[in-house]
């Protein structure tokens, strides 16, 4: 690497620190998360092998009790829900429209600086003591009765809270006012839509979590008597307001994964995205929808039985635009020149994983089932498989794609095909019993349980085992790359994108001249098969 | 607008237009996330005044509707000292803009100090919520919900409040430099986006907090 | 069958195999997608794996006829979800009338039970076989959540408040009987069993000498509720007020079930959450035309004598329908 790229073009910590650079940003924030991720994946591996036994053998249940509201935290708030936008979303939008950087770059280093603030204040909590709410924060035991760090946590998550919004707020107004000539909406690659969806939802959902979790710490801190009803509040009022968050952030959490399999599907077909405007819109609908169903999660609260069917009927109704995509991508295959490469095998993987995940949320959201499964291992076992199954593989695809843009090397392809099909087997032994322990009758949240869930919680301890060390996998190959991979050209894949327009890596202001766009997105069938 | 042309813009633009149409959009999005954030407290208000009536009714008596009234119209002379400041940035009078700016903070800590005297006010009354809470009659667990929430809304609105006076602060020492004119005054019109909506949000307190059924 | 497998709980309720049935639809159609999906993902993989790099591929932008009948046809598949889901839910939410009623207190960490004809539990609920049983659950700190598997029911239990479930146990024996809503340390702990007897064992056992556990201020066990209640109403001196010709407070025979009207004119339904509300918090909705003078009796009734105190007044010649007779003062709401 000869040639100046962002990453040789100016050396020395503060300029990393204090750099304005989009894609120097991205490499802040892939450091910051991979190591929320460690420590996350570190909580649940304690869990798994707690659960090995049914008595509570390992760990206090006091200490159990933590480390699951801890791995809940760590992994929802500081990597799940940043991973995808703060990283890829960071480097490639720009990229991807044409743009020389995101609307407002100063903007963007102060998200990193306040998610690191919010990080400190709950590593702060986790290392004084620990918190053990559930990451959930259900009142009154958060506010009233637990006896843990609840308040620098609680101020931690608001504070981080803040990140996201600022992320999303930069997302929305670059895609809008910074795309290159010639880019149309209708233009824009699938990933793009659907941060702009993620971003909706940054900007309308973060805001109230912030909220809620500052009312929980005034609660504590003052005794204000908002969510306590021993001081007249009201703890379902609680849940809605959690909810109402908590429920969209999930859609935060698999929409940039979904972009991202379009973007692979597309390239290892070579084929033209099937249903392009289809996948675009349902991004939106999802979004849309996805604010309008947080009250699947109060079935058993007490709500009123008219608000329980109605958000049963729209919990139906926010899976089709989910199932839409799902058959365009298969579509796409269809007649596709299908190459696969790593980013494919975890493309493929999660269509598996996602349509599982997503299915066992129908089950969920049947009202007369959901009675006998809510709180159990069931609900644990088909969250992971969107979050972990579907989330992470995308992430993980996406990461090995745009490696050699990101890096300027190419990822050894043998063991990173071996990492895709270690982790997803690894998953599988992992969740997929735990969806008959559930049913079974386990519930979560359990420190100790009754003998004859043993078998199955062997099971999912092994296949963690296998998953974990699947990640290790990545991990070491993608650090070793760094320094020994193949130098990487500027398109490697033979893909669209103006990202792929760029050398790798690319030089700090993107592109020379802005770019101009001519055709569609995905126009794979057009191009000459040797198109570089 | 037509005098864009010859003020540069960041890097990352391609026009000063586009930069203009970035950060108005930016400053809309930010206030529909703030709406959002207010809205959950107004969500709970509602929630709690639906179903505590009587208690909410007693409580907010408590409270002294003349400063509130007379912190609405100062609020409002400062949104009209606001708007003043952005005309005179339009049109590119420094010394104008300047002084409307210090008007706006003038006003706008006025409002604060009313704010800190009601707060002295309702703290000698015992009425903060928390282990010194004492309210006469029987309605006390539910009007405290009431003050908790007083405290809250009005705590985090002129927390509101002291940033956009902490902003205005660096932008009067702008303007007084002779940093906007009429090809460049953006920040002096955002800002003025953002203390309009926290006037509005106060506009929305007022009623809901000191004028519960009050004949 | 595969209840001997170990994967499904036994059922033991008229609810279970309702359950269980609606599971079965539900895991054929996800199996049938999940292969289907599957199986279009591997076979187009092969079938269209690129086999040299100069491939050139089909310019298929979508259809819109496809995209119409791969929406309606996964919506129709979950309206008939939606649908069973919802009327399953609806009968689990409406105990029938003749239902036997139980009280449970959920408290850090443990269960509390008291069955209306006195005896007290703890951890353990016996009930008999083929009637219908409701649960009236509360918690006295955090939220908690009763959960029986076999029976496929679960209720979260919130403290301010009183919620309801039911069941009716099909099969004798010993079932599991969990906490389901993290609570705390002892989260876990918090389990027992429901014991179904048959209705002569079960008779038996209700009228049996039992060692009760002693609580403040309560009578001993073996004392039905509506008599412990009786008790409670007199030694804490409910019945000064609350008696014929009393201006002080209304009467409460026959209250409950109907509608009063408040001092503000709105109407609320007298249900056990307004009892409760109304000796914890008596001046939150006072009845129209009697002065706020009723004392509060909070730290001095805990959530089971409250409970007694409903059964109570619920024996007072109370019907539970909207517009029952009642010489309570205050009028029918609409």
């Amino acid at each position: 690497m000869t040639t100046t790229n962002y990453l040789n073009a100016d050396y020395g910590i503060w300029s990393w620190l204090l750099t304005k650079d989009h894609k120097r940003i991205a490499i802040l924030y892939l450091i910051s998360i991979t190591m929320m991720f460690l420590m996350g994946g570190l909580f649940a591996l304690m869990l798994r092998l707690e659960l090995l036994t049914p008595a509570g053998d390992l760990l206090q249940a006091d200490t159990y009790n933590k480390f699951f509201t801890m791995h809940g935290i760590v992994m929802v708030f500081f990597f799940l829900i940043p991973s995808i936008p703060a990283v890829l979303g960071n480097f490639l939008i720009p990229m991807m429209i044409g743009a020389r950087d995101l609307a407002f770059p100063r903007l963007n280093l102060a998200s990193w600086y306040v998610y690191i603030a919010g990080a400190a204040f709950t590593l702060y909590a986790i290392f004084t003591g620990g918190l053990d709410t559930g990451w959930t924060f259900y009142t009154p035991y958060s506010t009233a009765v637990a006896n843990t760090k609840v308040i620098p946590a609680a101020l931690g998550i608001f504070i981080t809270g803040f990140s996201s919004i600022l992320t999303g707020l930069n997302f929305i107004v670059t895609i809008h006012r910074m795309r290159a000539p010639g880019l149309t909406w209708f233009r824009l690659p699938l990933f793009v839509w659907a941060h702009y969806a993620t971003s909706i939802i940054f900007i309308l959902g973060t805001p109230v979590i912030a909220i809620t979790i500052l009312l929980v710490a005034v609660e504590r801190a003052f005794r204000f008597g908002i969510f306590d009803p021993a001081l007249g509040g009201d703890p379902i009022l609680f849940q809605h307001l959690f909810w109402f968050y908590s429920h969209p952030a999930v859609y935060i959490m698999i929409l940039p994964s979904m972009g991202i399999v379009s973007e692979l599907i597309a390239c290892f077909s070579r084929k033209v995205i099937f249903g392009y405007g289809f996948i675009a819109v349902s991004s939106l609908l999802i979004a849309v929808l996805g604010f309008l169903v947080w009250g699947h999660h109060l079935f058993l609260s007490g709500q009123s039985v008219y608000a329980s069917l109605i958000f049963s009927l729209l919990s139906f109704l926010v899976a089709i635009p989910s199932a839409v995509k799902v058959f365009n991508w298969i579509a796409t295959l269809y007649r596709g020149s299908i190459e696969f490469a790593a980013p494919m095998i975890y493309a493929l993987g999660f269509i598996g994983l996602f349509t599982i995940g997503g299915l066992t949320g129908l089950f969920l959201a049947t009202l007369g089932f959901d009675v006998h499964v809510h709180d159990t291992y069931f609900v644990v076992a088909h969250f992971h498989y969107i979050m972990v199954g579907g989330a992470i593989m995308g992430y993980l695809g996406g990461i090995h794609f745009w490696w050699p843009k990101i890096s300027g090397r190419m990822y050894p392809e043998w063991p990173a095909r071996i990492g895709a099909v270690v982790i997803f087997i690894g998953f599988n032994m992992t969740f997929f019993p735990q969806f008959i322990a559930g049913y079974l009758g386990m519930p979560r949240r359990y420190h100790m349980y009754p003998p004859e869930f043993q078998v199955l919680n062997v099971m999912s301890t092994a296949g963690a085992t296998v998953l974990g060390l699947g990640y290790l996998l990545p991990l070491t190959y993608l650090l070793w790359s760094l320094r020994y991979g193949a130098v990487a050209p500027a398109n490697p894949w033979r893909a669209t994108g103006l990202e792929w327009q760029t050398p790798s890596p690319p030089p700090t202001e993107n592109f020379t001249t802005t770019p101009v766009v001519t055709e569609e997105a995905y126009a794979y069938s057009h191009r000459e098969p040797e198109y570089v | 607008m037509s005098d864009h042309a010859y003020h540069a813009y960041a890097h990352q633009f391609d026009s000063a237009e586009q930069q203009h149409g970035a950060s108005q959009l930016g400053m809309w999005v930010f206030i529909a996330q703030e709406i959002l954030f207010f809205g959950g407290l107004f969500v709970v208000y509602t929630v709690y005044r639906f179903t505590y009536p009587a208690a909410f009714a007693q409580a907010s008596h408590h409270l002294d509707v003349t400063l509130g009234a007379i912190n609405t119209a100062v609020l409002i002379g400062s949104s009209l000292t606001m708007a003043l400041a952005v005309h005179a940035a339009q049109l590119g009078y420094r010394r104008t803009q300047a002084l409307f700016l210090v008007l706006t903070i003038v006003l706008g800590s006025v409002f604060l100090g009313i704010k800190t005297i009601e707060y002295g006010h309702k703290f000698h009354e015992h009425l903060v919520p928390g282990p010194s809470f004492l309210f006469s009659g029987a309605e006390a667990r539910h009007a405290q919900i009431f003050f908790s929430l007083y405290f809250v809304m009005t705590g985090l609105h002129a927390l509101h409040m002291i940033i956009g006076i902490v902003i205005l602060a660096v932008l009067t020492v702008m303007a007084w430099r002779g940093s906007f004119d009429r090809a460049y005054y953006s920040p002096v019109e955002l800002t003025g986006l953002y203390w309009h909506f926290v006037d509005i949000i106060w506009i929305f307190l007022f009623p809901l907090l000191y004028l519960i059924e009050r004949h | 069958m595969l209840e001997r497998l170990g994967l499904m709980p036994p059922q033991a309720s008229t609810f279970a195999s309702q359950v269980d049935m609606l599971y079965a639809f539900l895991l054929m159609v996800t199996a049938f997608f999940s292969v289907l999906i599957a199986a279009f993902v591997i076979g187009f993989s092969i079938k269209y794996r690129r086999r040299s790099d100069s491939e050139r591929t089909p310019h298929l932008h979508g259809s819109t006829a496809l995209e119409i009948a791969w929406s309606i046809i996964p919506l129709g598949i979950a309206m008939v979800m939606f649908f069973w889901g919802a009327s399953m839910f609806v009968t689990l939410k409406r105990p029938p009338d003749d239902a036997m009623q139980v009280n449970v207190v959920g408290k850090q960490w443990m269960w509390k039970i008291q069955h209306l004809e006195g005896r007290r539990e703890i951890n353990e609920l016996h009930v008999p076989v083929g009637r219908p049983v409701k649960l009236t659950l509360t918690s006295e700190d955090v939220i908690h959540s009763f959960y029986v598997p076999a029976f496929r029911i679960k209720q979260d239990a919130v403290p301010g408040r009183y919620t309801t479930v039911w069941f009716e146990a099909t099969k004798p024996g010993r079932y599991h009987l969990f906490c389901a809503e993290y609570c705390g340390t002892k989260h876990s702990g918090m389990i027992g069993e429901i014991v179904v007897m048959d209705p002569a064992d079960y008779q038996a056992w209700l009228t049996a000498e039992a060692p009760a556990p002693a609580a403040a201020g309560v009578a001993a066990g073996g004392e039905s509720l509506v008599a412990a209640g009786r008790a409670l109403f007199e030694k804490n001196g409910c019945v000064t007020c609350h008696q014929p010709g009393s201006v002080l407070g209304p009467m409460l025979a026959g209250i409950v079930g109907t509608s009063v009207t408040l001092q503000d004119g709105s109407t609320v339904k007298v249900d056990e959450d307004y009892l409760r509300e109304s000796i914890l918090t008596p001046q939150a909705k006072v009845v129209k035309g009697f002065a706020p003078v009723m004392p509060t009796f909070k730290g001095q009734l805990n959530e089971e004598q409250i409970l007694q105190l409903i059964a109570y007044i619920k024996s007072l010649g109370a019907t539970p329908s909207a517009s029952g007779a009642a010489d309570v003062q205050g009028k029918t709401g609409p």
